[in-house]
């Protein structure tokens, strides 16, 4: 490019117009509103750390506040053993020598992310319908009927039935990285392991394994910046309320209730609202900081 | 001898790569059936999709396609979703190549500093920033307009498209660029004429890559979009589950039309979409 100062200007700004307009401004101003008190309408009055305050010690919010961060912190562990369990186990076998099909295989595994969280939430809750479900239809034609269960209308499992649902979604997406990274490993390495006598096992935990274990991380990262501001999975399924009773109330949730809950006859409370969303931001920023220290580390202009 | 250790080494090989077919194919039809069963329960009578949910339907009957066209205004929200994606779309991708251009080809502190700039929106979901973000639009009369989308998206979108465009615009040589500056061409010439042409699979990859999630975002839709017309499609699905919660069948057959652009997009791209996934799990 030629160097003149006017040209770049011109092919930066659109883009940090918006950027900065849309993007940058709206997060780091809610971070502010959590000083502020005000109903969504009015004039909003400096209070310090009062929403804070309120959010943590006031009963009305706590109780919910940390029934939600307990929840959304099990939502993220079962995603992970499912997800990346399930992922890192068909990525290694979609990827093992001699198989084919692996094209065809990768491009039916990808197709649930490609659908909208709304329409993957309401086939599973038509899969589990306590009284037409496929699922319990299926367990009583099989003989299990004993272990039917109204699955999202149970405390006990409806959190594990969205996790199921949204593992179901997107477990492609992390398999599909996966397989890129145990494809970059050069095949003289496996060639050296076989000479040396091990086994498929231990070539997977020893040379394979190792060798993927940054994108694991990566995918990991992203996996919890995506789970703890979760919200359209637990609204398709069960609802912004989070039942049967808060079982399944996660902080996008929350979040939603506190500063949109009028459309469920609640008062909206803006300030606490924006608290809860910094404490949002608290928690993915150290994702988003992992994540970030991976990525920038190399990507150098 | 030898000969006898080989064939059984075959065998027990052979066995094994057999289990892992097995289970494949079983995750397989684990992964294809919930979208088997949404294609035919909204061809189903409500009555068979409680008496018979698994199977195929007795009679296909196409009543809830025929409902959701005719009688609930579909084609209106498929048209509100087509707006907002292929505007967004378009917007964006012309930013993002102007703002990597300038990024990758004159190189300095600033440069590095907006690459970061930039790429640390990549990861920070915007929906942090729902509430100012409600202010802003609501000061620029943008509540329950289209438009409204179309810049969240816009925004939302530019950290990785800058990333995937600026890797690939590293990647070339200048010296194609010297020579068209020589015959005289500007810097709005070199990057339409010679630029954009080389980087082309890159450009398909960001399209298909940030479609998908703009077609089916239902979260800043129902936020910031309240009157009927303006639904976009999957917004309309969500709102009509629940006035309909009865009616099985109608609202499988908005799901399917929901799905409808996106599968689509998938059969016919999926290649542009894996690279873009890749280019997400390995640097560059």
């Amino acid at each position: 490019m030629k160097r003149s100062n006017w040209t770049y200007c011109a092919f930066v700004l659109p883009a940090f117009l918006f950027y900065a307009l849309f993007m940058l401004y709206p997060l780091i101003t809610s971070l502010g509103l959590s000083f502020f008190s005000w109903n969504g309408y009015g004039a909003k009055t400096f209070v310090g750390f009062d929403n804070f305050v309120t959010l943590f010690t006031n009963p009305a919010y706590s109780e919910r506040f940390f029934g939600a961060l307990k929840n959304n912190t099990l939502f993220f562990l079962y995603t992970i053993v499912l997800q990346n369990g399930i992922a890192l186990l068909l990525a290694a076998f979609v990827n093992m020598r001699r198989m084919r099909g692996m094209k065809f295989f990768r491009s039916i595994f990808f197709i649930p992310c490609t659908l909208s969280i709304i329409v993957v939430g309401y086939i599973w809750t038509l899969i589990y319908n306590p009284l037409w479900g496929p699922l319990n239809f299926g367990l009583n034609a099989v003989g299990l009927s004993a272990l039917k269960q109204p699955w999202l209308g149970s405390e006990k499992t409806a959190l594990i039935a969205v996790a199921v649902a949204n593992a179901w979604q997107y477990t492609g997406t992390p398999m599909i990285m996966l397989l890129a990274g145990m494809q970059a490993i050069p095949d003289e390495l496996y060639e050296a392991a076989d000479l040396d006598g091990a086994g498929a096992w231990k070539q997977f935990w020893k040379l394979t394994f190792p060798l993927i274990a940054p994108v694991m991380f990566i995918i990991s990262t992203i996996v919890f910046v995506s789970n703890y501001s979760a919200f359209e999975i637990i609204y398709a399924m069960v609802g912004s309320t989070g039942s049967p009773n808060y079982a399944t109330d996660i902080l996008g949730t929350f979040f939603y209730r506190i500063c949109f809950g009028q459309r469920l006859g609640l008062q909206p409370n803006m300030g606490v609202g924006a608290a809860i969303a910094t404490c949002m931001f608290l928690i993915i920023g150290v994702g988003v900081v992992l994540w970030f220290r991976y990525y920038g580390k190399d990507s150098e202009l | 001898m030898k000969k006898v250790v080989n064939v059984k080494k075959h065998r027990k090989i052979d066995v094994k790569i057999l289990c892992v077919y097995v289970i494949l194919t079983l995750y397989t039809l684990y992964t294809l059936y919930p979208i088997f069963l949404m294609i035919i329960t909204s061809m189903k009578a409500n009555l068979e999709i409680m008496k018979n949910p698994t199977g195929l339907p007795q009679t296909f009957s196409f009543q809830g396609y025929i409902t959701l066209f005719q009688k609930e205004n579909f084609a209106r929200y498929f048209a509100n979703s087509a707006f907002v994606t292929i505007v967004s779309s378009l917007i964006l991708l012309v930013v993002s190549i102007l703002l990597a251009y300038a990024l990758s080809r004159y190189l300095s502190r600033m440069s590095t500093f907006l690459y970061f700039f930039f790429l640390a929106g990549m990861m920070i979901p915007l929906r942090l920033g729902l509430l100012s973000l409600n202010d802003l639009l609501n000061s620029m009369g943008l509540i329950d307009n289209l438009w409204g989308l179309v810049f969240i998206y816009v925004a939302q979108n530019i950290p990785f498209t800058m990333f995937l465009l600026t890797g690939f615009i590293k990647m070339i040589p200048t010296s194609m660029e010297e020579v068209a500056y020589i015959d005289g061409a500007n810097t709005w010439q070199v990057l339409w004429k010679v630029i954009v042409p080389l980087i082309k699979p890159a450009i398909a990859t960001t399209v298909v890559y940030n479609f998908i999630p703009i077609w089916n975002d239902v979260f800043f839709p129902l936020i910031f979009i309240s009157s009927k017309p303006n639904r976009t499609l999957i917004q309309a699905v969500t709102l009509f589950f629940g006035q309909y919660a009865t009616n099985w069948n109608l609202v499988f057959a908005a799901l399917t039309v929901a799905c409808v652009p996106v599968i689509v997009v998938y059969i016919c791209c999926s290649k542009y979409l894996i690279k873009g996934m890749m280019a997400g799990a390995l640097k560059g």
